[in-house]
């Protein structure tokens, strides 16, 4: 029974962790209508990032600096954000397109520097023995991982509670009314690109944030862990869930990544070995299809956006 | 340095290929098909599978690696992709395309993409596959500088549906509607053209090429579940740089990023070579997002 608890307990860290990235790319996609193709991207930038600052010196390494967790994390999440200052930059006055094609091209030249740049990220083998926080406070790692999941489940509403007070707040309601109208927004005097901006940047750096806790917790980064299907996966637990819903994006992330690793259990089991190398597709697929048929069929998703009407409307 | 300019020219090509299509769509229906690079996959498969399942091989003619199976198999899998294009865009794309959000119909294609690499990694399997066993034996030019008969191949090709692809825009009755529909949608509603033949007629063409630029992707690298995905950077960024809907300036854009990125490795460690497309179209977008030749009007925003 322990075993299942453990286990259910490592499944939440890693769902929650995913739900801030989902709740990043929500802001851009869900209230903002910025496609990010890269999400993997920033999320590996910030762990990277984190891994670098906080990791132990080493000598073929330039990284090492062995700085706290709270200040590799806020150093993988700036990174993150002049990732995403790059490319918003230089897209976000043109057609969306753009923002798409260049998030997907961000993403994988960071996949090229995560595999190539040994001396900063390690290669292939990637940094390992990065510095767990507060690690030797917990006498088991039972109880460290359920300490892990509080400060993960404490980040998670964090950003929640502060996203729900942003869109409520005049900025949210232009986020909408740019999505919706862009003319009419910009007609009012509002500035779209920038506002546009601000989403696309703060939501890459919720990823980036997000990066630098899942480093946190696994201790190690190597760039199998930042695959460009992690991208659709997020963008599944967002769809799923329910774009333009911060409750969406909780659920969508912890459903999601509950059928994913369900999945990978039932082919492992059911699969004949011949055929287990291709298990990973079928997965793949099933996370494909579950993104189609939402679109087609419940595009609102399992819970969506709430209508909003001004209360002045009566 | 010689080397490099040749193998250059040669990637740029397959990618121009490639890129005309993309062009194609991104003007004419105007959303930045991520699936597109898939097509390019799916036909460089189909035509492996046909190879496989007729099994009739003919010798090589002359020179070249393929023969006679090879341009057939190519041919069906051109009919094949250009089928596989229709049904995805008449069971997914457009029921989106009413959507509110345009960007849905992007991020549709973004699923489809990884739909069709997987299914083609389940059918085939992830290793790589040859079309052809042949060694060929490389050609010496003049000195410092070696190619395949299939390479100088691929050029002619290309160069070939360049230039009819060329003529077809410019001089048939459908290639004028095409260039019409992403100058201006209404005023061709308006003149009664039937826009739903000309948006199918696009995708034919772009799938076909997609399968060309495959087999010959295939021909001369070799065929792997990824080689679509690996192309769509490249893809992107030579669509952009030749300004969105220009078929000349999309070979001139596959043709700078093939260049690019075959003389980075004197520069830079080969390692980073995917990421030179991308440098590119940051670029582009920087300084002259309308790409070099300007785009048609499907093109701006």
């Amino acid at each position: 029974m322990s075993g299942y608890i453990a286990y259910l307990v490592f499944f939440l860290i890693v769902a929650l962790t995913y739900s801030i990235v989902v709740m990043g790319l929500n802001l851009q996609w869900g209230f903002t209508g910025l496609f990010n193709a890269g999400v993997v991207g920033f999320f590996a930038i910030g762990a990277y990032g984190t891994a670098v600052l906080t990791g132990p010196d080493r000598a073929e390494l330039i990284g090492g600096f062995g700085l706290p967790f709270p200040v590799g994390v806020i150093g993988g999440m700036i990174l993150s954000t002049l990732a995403a200052l790059v490319v918003g930059l230089a897209t976000l006055r043109l057609r969306e397109e753009y923002l798409a094609i260049s998030t997907f091209g961000i993403a994988i030249s960071i996949q090229l520097v995560a595999l190539n740049f040994d001396t900063l990220t390690g290669g292939a083998q990637g940094l390992t023995g990065i510095p767990r926080p507060l690690f030797a406070t917990f006498g088991s790692p039972g109880a460290y991982n359920l300490f892990y999941l509080g400060l993960v489940a404490t980040v998670a509403a964090v950003v929640y509670f502060g996203l729900q007070a942003a869109l409520h707040s005049p900025w949210g309601r232009l986020l909408k009314a740019i999505r919706e109208d862009e003319t009419a927004a910009a007609s009012l005097g509002k500035n779209p690109a920038m506002v546009r901006l601000q989403a696309f940047v703060l939501g890459s750096t919720l990823m980036g944030l997000a990066g630098g806790l899942y480093v946190g917790f696994i201790g190690y980064v190597s760039p199998m862990d930042f695959l460009p299907i992690l991208t659709f996966q997020i963008w599944a637990m967002l769809i799923v869930g329910g774009s333009g819903n911060n409750r969406g994006a909780i659920v969508g992330a912890v459903g999601v990544w509950a059928l994913w690793t369900m999945s990978g259990f039932a082919i492992s089991r059911l699969l004949p070995v011949e055929y287990q190398s291709q298990g990973g597709a079928i997965q793949v697929i099933i996370i494909g299809l579950l993104i189609v048929l939402t679109l087609l069929f419940r595009p609102r998703g399992l819970i969506g956006e709430a209508q909003s009407v001004s209360r002045h409307v009566s | 340095m010689l080397q490099a300019l040749a193998d250059g020219i040669l990637t740029g090509s397959i990618i121009a290929l490639g890129a005309i299509g993309l062009t194609l769509t991104m003007g004419i229906l105007r959303f930045a098909n991520f699936a597109h690079a898939e097509l390019i996959t799916w036909g460089a498969y189909m035509a492996l599978g046909v190879l496989a399942i007729t099994g009739v091989f003919a010798g090589p003619i002359g020179p070249f690696s393929f023969g006679l199976p090879l341009i057939l198999a190519t041919l069906v899998a051109a009919v094949l992709t250009a089928a596989l294009a229709l049904v995805v865009d008449y069971l997914v794309f457009r029921p989106l395309r009413s959507h509110t959000n345009h960007m849905t119909v992007v991020f549709s294609s973004f699923g489809v993409s990884l739909l069709v690499r997987m299914v083609i990694l389940l059918i085939f399997g992830g290793s790589a596959e040859y079309y052809s066993d042949e060694l060929q034996i490389a050609v010496r030019l003049m000195p410092g500088l070696r190619v395949m008969p299939d390479h100088l191949f691929t050029l002619g090709l290309t160069l070939v549906i360049v230039i009819a692809l060329h003529f077809f825009l410019q001089r048939t009755r459908l290639g004028l509607s095409m260039r019409a529909l992403a100058e201006n949608p209404d005023l061709v509603r308006i003149n009664g053209i039937d826009t739903r033949t000309v948006v199918r007629w696009t995708w034919i063409i772009g799938a076909a090429l997609a399968a060309v630029a495959g087999v010959l992707y295939g021909m001369t690298v070799q065929l792997r579940p990824e080689i679509g995905f690996q192309l769509l950077l490249p893809l992107f960024a030579a669509a952009i740089l030749g300004g969105v809907g220009n078929v000349f300036g999309a070979v001139v854009g596959g043709l700078i990023v093939g260049l690019a990125e075959s003389f980075s490795v004197l520069f830079i460690p080969a390692g980073y070579k995917m990421a030179v497309p991308f440098i590119i179209l940051l670029a582009v977008l920087y300084v002259r997002p309308s790409g070099l030749f300007g785009g048609m009007r499907g093109g701006a925003k």
